[in-house]
C-alpha cells in the first residue's frame, strides 16, 4: 500500500548518528581489532622463529590442540551472550568423561583395542557425554531461569556438585580406555585429525544457530534486554534453559572428546577449562554484559593463548609467560568492550 | 453491539472499557472506568497522578485483567489473557519504558518474536530489512539509513520512533501508548506527534496518554479525563480548552452523567 505520504515534511532530520569513517567503524568492531592481535603475534613469532613456527604441521598441531576447548566455548558464548556465565564447564566435561566410560563398559567396548573397536561403542560413549551434559546443563538452566538464581552461583553450585559426583561414581579413580582412539587419533582425511573436524562442525554449527537462526536473535535479544524479549512474546525462561542445555552439551561432548583424545577419564583434571572458555569468549569480543558476540570472534579467541603458548615454547621463552600475556589482553578487551558501550549508549 | 456517541451517531467503538474496577489489595485503582477509541481518531487520556490511567491502559492492552466490568473489541466482549491475546486483536501498546532491545538494530526490534523466516529455523534478516525501511519511510521516520546501527546508538526520539513504529506496523485496530512524549525534547516531540498523526489517518485508533495538556489539545481528536479511577469528562476536538481540562482533572468540572460513585 504506497501512498503517497511527502517526504519532504519530515526531512528536517534531527541528530542522525554521523557516518562514521571506515577506520573507525572497524576498530570499534572487536572482532576486527582481536583478529588484528592474533594476526600481530603470528606475524612476530613468524620473525622470530620462521622456520619452525609458521608451518602447517604446526598449525595443523595447536588446531587439534585446541578444538576440545573450541568445542566448550562455541557453547560458552551463547551463555555469555545472556548475560550469564557457565562455571560448570569442568563438571560438565568431567562428567562427560565418567557417562562416556560408563556407557561403554555398559556396551562391552571398554576394553576394545584401538584396531578393535566400532562405530556402536563410539556412539554408545557420544551418547554418555551427552547426557551428561544435558543434566548439568538443564540443572544450571531450570535453576538460572526458573528459580532464578545468579549464574555464577547457580554455576557454581553443579561445578562442586557435579565435580563430586564424578569422583563418587568413580570411587576416585580415573578409567582408561582405548575404545575412542579413532575419534582422538583418527584421521578420516589423511593428514588432519579428525578432532580438528570436530572443532569446525561445533564453529559451523554454533554460527548457523547465533547468527543466522531464529533462536540466536532471541539469544542476543535476551542479553540484551530480557523485558523486551518478553513483551516480544518470547518465552524468556524456556530460551535460557535451552541456552543453558547448550552449554551443558558441549562441555559434555568436550568430555567424550577428552576421553578419546587422552584415552582416560580425567576427573582430578579440567579445573581451569570454565576460565579458558570464558577467557576465550571474552577475548573474541562477546560482552560479559551480554547482548553482544560473535562465534567467530570467539574462534579467534581460542587461538590468542594457544599461538602465544606454542610460540613462547618454540622461541624458547618460558612458556608461562603466556599465562600472564592472556591475562592482561583478557583486561584490555573487556575494557575496551566497556568502552564501546559507554561511547556508543545515548539517553 | 453498537452504541451511541455523544453526538449521536451510531458508531462503533474499536476499543472500549466499560465499568471496569480494578483493586490492588487496599488501592482502588479503578473505580467504574469507562472509555472509548475509534478508528482514525486519536484519543488522549488524561488525569492526575494515580488517577488510574496506566491501569487502565494495562486492562485494555491485556497486560492486567479486570476485576468487575467489561472490554470490547469492536462491539465484542474479550477477556484478554495476556498482552498476546491483544496483539492477536490488533492492539498494539508502547510502554514507558519501550521495551527495545539496544544491541539490537532497528529491523531485529521491529521484528522481534515475529522474525520473517526462511527454512522454518532461520531468519531473514535483508527482508526484514527491507520491510522495516519500507515502513518507517511509510511513516515518516526517519532513520531509513541507519538499519545496520543498534539502537542503542539512537537518540531518545529515535528510539520513541522505533517503538511506535514497530507497533504501528503491527497494529491492524489500536495503538496504546503510555506517555510517549514524557522524556522528549520540543523537537522530538513534535516528530512524535506527527507520527501519531500519520499512524491515525491510516485509520488506527491511537490512545495516548500525556501531561502536556497543550499538546493533548493539538493533536487528540478526543479527551477523555479519569480522576480517581472513574471517568469524569469527555470532550470532541474544540469543545476543551487547558483551562477546562485542568477543572475537570482536579474535579471542578464533569460532563458525565452517571459518575460512578467511591
Ligand atoms: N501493581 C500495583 N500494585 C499496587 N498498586 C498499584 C499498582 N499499579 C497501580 N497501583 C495504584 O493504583 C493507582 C493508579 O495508578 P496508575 O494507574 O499508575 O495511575 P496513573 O497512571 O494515572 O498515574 C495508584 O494509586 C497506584 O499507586
Ligand atoms: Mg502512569
Amino acid at each position: 500500500m504506497s501512498t503517497e505520504t511527502e517526504p519532504a515534511t519530515v526531512a528536517a532530520e534531527e541528530v542522525t548518528p554521523h557516518r562514521e569513517p571506515v577506520l573507525r567503524t572497524v576498530v570499534r568492531n572487536p572482532t576486527v581489532v582481536t583478529f588484528a592481535v592474533l594476526v600481530v603475534i603470528i606475524l612476530g613469532f613468524t620473525v622470530a622463529e620462521p622456520s619452525l613456527f609458521f608451518q602447517g604441521d604446526n598449525f595443523l598441531q595447536i588446531a587439534q590442540n585446541v578444538a576440545i576447548l573450541t568445542v566448550v566455548s562455541v557453547g560458552t558464548t551463547f551463555v555469555i551472550i545472556t548475560a550469564g556465565v557457565d562455571l560448570s564447564i569442568p563438571a560438565g566435561i568431567v562428567l562427560g568423561e565418567v557417562f562416556s566410560v560408563k556407557a561403554l563398559a555398559m556396551v562391552g567396548g571398554l576394553d576394545a583395542d584401538a584396531d578393535a573397536t566400532n562405530a556402536g561403542y563410539i556412539l554408545a560413549a557420544l551418547a554418555g557425554g551427552v547426557l551428561a551434559g544435558l543434566v548439568i546443563g538443564g540443572i544450571n538452566g531450570l535453576v538460572v531461569a526458573y528459580l532464578r538464581v545468579p549464574p555464577l552461583l547457580a554455576t557454581l553450585g553443579t561445578l562442586g556438585a557435579g565435580l563430586g559426583m564424578a569422583l563418587v561414581l568413580q570411587k576416585g579413580v580415573n578409567t582408561a580406555t582405548y575404545a575412542l582412539d579413532p575419534v582422538g587419533h583418527g584421521h578420516l582425511v589423511p593428514g588432519v585429525p579428525n578432532l580438528i573436524w570436530i572443532g569446525l562442525i561445533a564453529v559451523v554449527a554454533g554460527f548457523v544457530l547465533l547468527h543466522m537462526a531464529v533462536f540466536g536473535r532471541h539469544t542476543y535479544a535476551i542479553g540484551s534486554n530480557p523485558e523486551s524479549a518478553r513483551r516480544a512474546g518470547i518465552n524468556v525462561e524456556r530460551h535460557l534453559l535451552k541456552v543453558y542445555l547448550i552449554g551443558g552439551l558441549t562441555s559434555g561432548i568436550a568430555g567424550f572428546l577428552s576421553v578419546s583424545y587422552f584415552s582416560t577419564t580425567s576427573i582430578g583434571g579440567h579445573s581451569t577449562d570454565n576460565l579458558q572458555a570464558i577467557t576465550a569468549v571474552a577475548l573474541g569480543g562477546t560482552s560479559l554484559f551480554g547482548g553482544i558476540g560473535s562465534i567467530i570472534g570467539t574462534l579467534i579467541g581460542v587461538w590468542i593463548p594457544a599461538i602465544l603458548n606454542n610460540g613462547l615454547v618454540i622461541t624458547g621463552v618460558q612458556p608461562y609467560w603466556q599465562q600472564v600475556a592472556v591475562g592482561f589482553v583478557l583486561i584490555a578487551a573487556v575494557w575496551f568492550d566497556q568502552l564501546r558501550r559507554r561511547s556508543r549508549d545515548r539517553f | 453491539m453498537t452504541t451511541v456517541d455523544g453526538n449521536g451517531a451510531a458508531t462503533v467503538p474499536v476499543l472500549s472499557a466499560h465499568r471496569v474496577v480494578k483493586t490492588f489489595g487496599q488501592v482502588r485503582a479503578l473505580r467504574g472506568a469507562s472509555f472509548e477509541a475509534y478508528p482514525g481518531e486519536v484519543t488522549a487520556l488524561v488525569g492526575d497522578n494515580g488517577a488510574g490511567k496506566s491501569t487502565l491502559i494495562k486492562i485494555l492492552a491485556g497486560a492486567l485483567p479486570p476485576d468487575e466490568g467489561e472490554v470490547r473489541v469492536d462491539g465484542e466482549l474479550v477477556r484478554f489473557a495476556n498482552p498476546h491475546d491483544a496483539k492477536d486483536r490488533g492492539i498494539e501498546t508502547v510502554y514507558q519504558d519501550l521495551a527495545l532491545a539496544p544491541d539490537l538494530d532497528a529491523p531485529a526490534n521491529v521484528f522481534l518474536g515475529r522474525e520473517i523466516r526462511r527454512f522454518r529455523y532461520l531468519h531473514n534478516h535483508a527482508e526484514m530489512r527491507r520491510r522495516t525501511a519500507a515502513a518507517f519511510r511509510e511513516l515518516g521516520v526517519g532513520l531509513v539509513q541507519d538499519m545496520r546501527a543498534p539502537v542503542a546508538a539512537f537518540s531518545g526520539g529515535q528510539k520513541q520512533s522505533v517503538a511506535i513504529a514497530r507497533a504501528a506496523m503491527w497494529a491492524s485496530k489500536v495503538i496504546i501508548m503510555d506517555e510517549p512524549t514524557a522524556a522528549l525534547g520540543v523537537i522530538q516531540t513534535e516528530k512524535v506527534l506527527d507520527l501519531i498523526k500519520r499512524v491515525r489517518d491510516r485509520g488506527i485508533a491511537v490512545v495516548f496518554i500525556s501531561h502536556n495538556l497543550p499538546e493533548v489539545l493539538q493533536v487528540a481528536d478526543r479527551i477523555e479525563v479519569l480522576r480517581l479511577g472513574s471517568r469524569v469528562a469527555r470532550f470532541r476536538r474544540g469543545e476543551s480548552d487547558v483551562d477546562r481540562l485542568i477543572a475537570a482533572i482536579s474535579g471542578a468540572y464533569t460532563n458525565e452523567e452517571e459518575v460512578t460513585a467511591a
